[in-house]
């Protein structure tokens, strides 16, 4: 009679800097883990893209409380992990975000009046322009993960090279699309980048409710794949493991899943008021490890940010951001015939009754 | 010219199309090398590889799902569903996704997909082997349904579903999928989707069914002396009303034969457009004959749930006799 070990697997945990910016010095036993290959600009880019994200979201958020566009989900605290993965990618590679992922939108230039117009309850808004893969956002909150990997799936087998790189939260784990995603993925072994962002609640649910498993990249592992955990708020961590599944899965080596250890700092949505379920000292706390703060302390000491450019940064973004409130603003409501148009390649005979009994003719 | 019966014609279907449009892909459980578990997809494998012909895990949301992932990137997927009661499960997947991929990305994206399902009871079936979910189906905008009845139509109807630029839910009666044999082309054609097929001209009363049904009420209208126009849909939607309409304005009397639980049956929308269209042509209230509004039995009450001879005849006096 014996026993022996027959899998074995280990989750790693990626964070480049402190919460102060500073690039940490690894343990004694830890790993090392090297700072991403970014140029100076690139790092100011991904600074600009997490900072316009925030402005957006701000700006989206009062234009919520006005009435001019619809329930919005608020992006704040996880700029990092939106925008960090997004800027791994290249210009083919396809994106499937969920509901709140407007900073991996903004990263693959979707225009923002689009993300205002979708918001504001007109489906052109999500009409997405020729050459851009980005999917329209998925509301359910997993249900387009198999589509992720059918996405990736078609690329491989019609020998392009593009990733595919899809995004849901937590509580999107703990249905059944989840599952039949990844098991699928890691079978046929498919240019796949998973991003969970795992931003501590699912409304009201907290993450320890949601899952026994210690972490969510652990699950990986049960379909043959690796995944990692990152610090969600620090961009170069985020950065740095999306590159490397980006990169993995373009060289056919399969799928990876990443883990974005993060934080919804404000409520779930316009219409949600999280105060009913967590305190404030605990927002405090994560509110010292801000990303967007992070990355500009170490910008700031590598001489990358001053308060200058700064402000020179915000009067560009918070310009790009009102011309875009303006261009949204500017477009006509859909047309009733619209609601027709789309349901069908051409439109079947009842639709077009339908159509006429609506327009009165 | 071959005469073959309904899986045989599905199968030359798919070996013809595959032949011709290199992005079609074939995936569903045992689809390959077993060629499916009624051998729909026999040889497929073997002519085509593995990557296009593809054994899934036991997972019909990652069938689907994957399968519309694939549609918008570029592939012609027609994916199989075992048994219509596995349906169920990736029903989010096609209501949610596959019916709304055009109209939630306003025309930037389609989802030209198949699902084929064998469908139907009068089997000896397992529990939700049997179920017909053609209703629920053509509830869902954004979606085709389609049902063939006999060997020839399968062939036409599949190859149009496989070509169509929309998502396509091609049930198979498997009922009649070897009951049935008869003279079938050896080269492709298609027939045209949304367009029933009037299987016999009369005078008397419009009998209306389609799938499995078809060979059932049409084995019991040849008992009675009426002269029934029999109308087989074909597709259940988008529904052809005009041919159900042209009908009953000629003959008066309408009886619907399904197999689907009667509350919220296709045939209460068939009888709905009849009294909106020609309802001061009708000299009888419109019958039914379906099944019951009871899940589908295992297989020693099966014959009591599904419109047999005597209900469907018993119907015809109703409708004649008003």
């Amino acid at each position: 009679m014996s026993k022996k070990v027959v899998a074995n697997f280990k989750v790693e945990y990626w964070q480049i800097l402190d919460a102060n910016g500073n690039v940490i010095v690894g343990a004694r036993h830890a790993m090392p883990l090297p700072m991403p290959r970014l140029s100076p600009d690139q790092i100011k880019e991904l600074y600009e893209l997490m900072l316009l994200t925030r402005t957006f979201d701000e700006k989206a958020f009062h234009l919520q409380r006005q009435g001019r566009i619809g329930t919005y989900l608020p992006v704040r605290g996880q700029e990092a992990s939106q925008v960090g993965t997004a800027y791994a990618l290249d210009k083919n590679d396809w994106v499937l975000p969920s509901g709140r992922d407007i900073g991996v939108c903004i990263t693959r230039k979707l225009p923002l009046h689009m993300i205002l117009q979708y918001r504001g309850g007109d489906e052109r808004g999500v009409r997405v322009p020729e050459g851009l893969n980005i999917f329209p956002f998925t509301i359910p909150s997993s249900t387009h993960i198999p589509h992720c990997t059918g996405v990736a799936w078609a690329s491989k087998l019609q020998r392009q090279k593009a990733v595919t790189m899809g995004y849901f939260g937590d509580g999107a784990t703990s249905r059944g699309d989840f599952h039949e995603g990844l098991n699928f993925a890691g079978v046929y072994k498919v240019p796949v980048v998973f991003v969970c962002e795992n931003n501590g609640y699912a409304i009201s649910l907290p993450r320890a409710k949601q899952t026994a498993a210690e972490t969510i990249a652990q699950r990986a592992f049960a379909y043959g794949f690796e995944g990692i955990q990152v610090d969600g708020n620090d961009v170069f961590a985020v950065y740095s493991a999306a590159k490397y599944a980006v990169e993995k899965a373009r060289k056919g080596k399969g799928p990876t899943l990443i883990e974005c250890v993060t934080y919804r700092m404000a409520d779930h949505s316009t219409a949600d008021d999280a105060s009913r379920y967590r305190s404030q000292k605990e927002v405090a706390k994560w509110a010292k490890r801000d990303p967007i703060d992070r990355l500009g302390k170490y910008m700031r000491k590598n001489k990358l940010l001053s308060d200058k450019s700064k402000k020179a940064l915000m009067e560009k973004i918070k310009e790009k951001v009102d011309k875009a409130v303006e261009e949204y603003e500017k477009i006509a409501p859909p047309q009733p015939e619209d609601l027709f148009k789309y349901t069908y390649a051409q439109m079947p005979e009842k639709l077009q009754e339908q159509m006429k009994e609506l327009l009165g003719e | 010219m071959p005469i073959l019966n309904m899986v045989e014609t599905i199968n030359l279907a798919l070996k013809q199309e595959m032949k011709k449009d290199k992005k079609m892909i074939v995936l569903g459980e045992d689809v390959g090398r077993n060629g499916g578990v009624f051998r729909t997809t026999d040889g497929l494998q073997k002519l085509f590889g593995e990557e296009r012909v593809v054994d899934t895990p036991l997972s019909e949301i990652g069938i689907v799902g994957s399968a519309i992932g694939m549609a918008v990137n570029g592939l012609h997927p027609v994916a199989e569903i075992q048994f219509s009661g596995f349906l169920y499960s990736p029903f989010d997947q096609i209501i949610s996704h596959a019916g709304r991929m055009r109209t939630r990305s306003k025309g930037r994206f389609s989802c030209p997909l198949v699902i084929r399902c064998p469908y139907g009871g009068g089997i000896r079936g397992l529990e939700l082997h049997c179920e017909s979910p053609e209703a629920i189906l053509s509830h869902t905008p954004g979606i085709k349904v389609v049902v063939p009845s006999r060997p020839y139509d399968a062939k036409g109807l599949l190859i149009s579903a496989i070509r169509d630029p929309d998502p396509v839910i091609f049930f198979e009666p498997m009922r009649i999928y070897r009951a049935i044999k008869e003279e079938v082309p050896e080269k492709e054609y298609t027939i045209p989707l949304g367009k029933a097929s009037i299987v016999k001209e009369g005078t008397d009363l419009t009998v209306i069914s389609w799938g499995a049904m078809m060979r059932y009420t049409q084995e019991a209208l040849a008992k009675t002396d009426y002269k029934a126009e029999i109308i087989d849909l074909r597709t259940i939607s988008p529904l052809d009303t005009e041919t159900i309409v042209n009908s009953v304005k000629k003959t008066g009397r309408c009886l619907i034969v399904h197999e689907a639980a009667k509350t919220c049956g296709l045939a209460a929308e068939i009888i709905a457009q009849i009294n909106e269209r020609a309802l001061l042509h009708l000299e009888a209230p419109v019958e039914r004959v379906t099944g019951f509004d009871v899940p589908y039995p295992l297989y020693k009450l099966e014959g009591h749930y599904l419109p047999d001879e005597k209900r469907i005849l018993r119907a015809v006096e109703r409708v004649m006799k008003f």
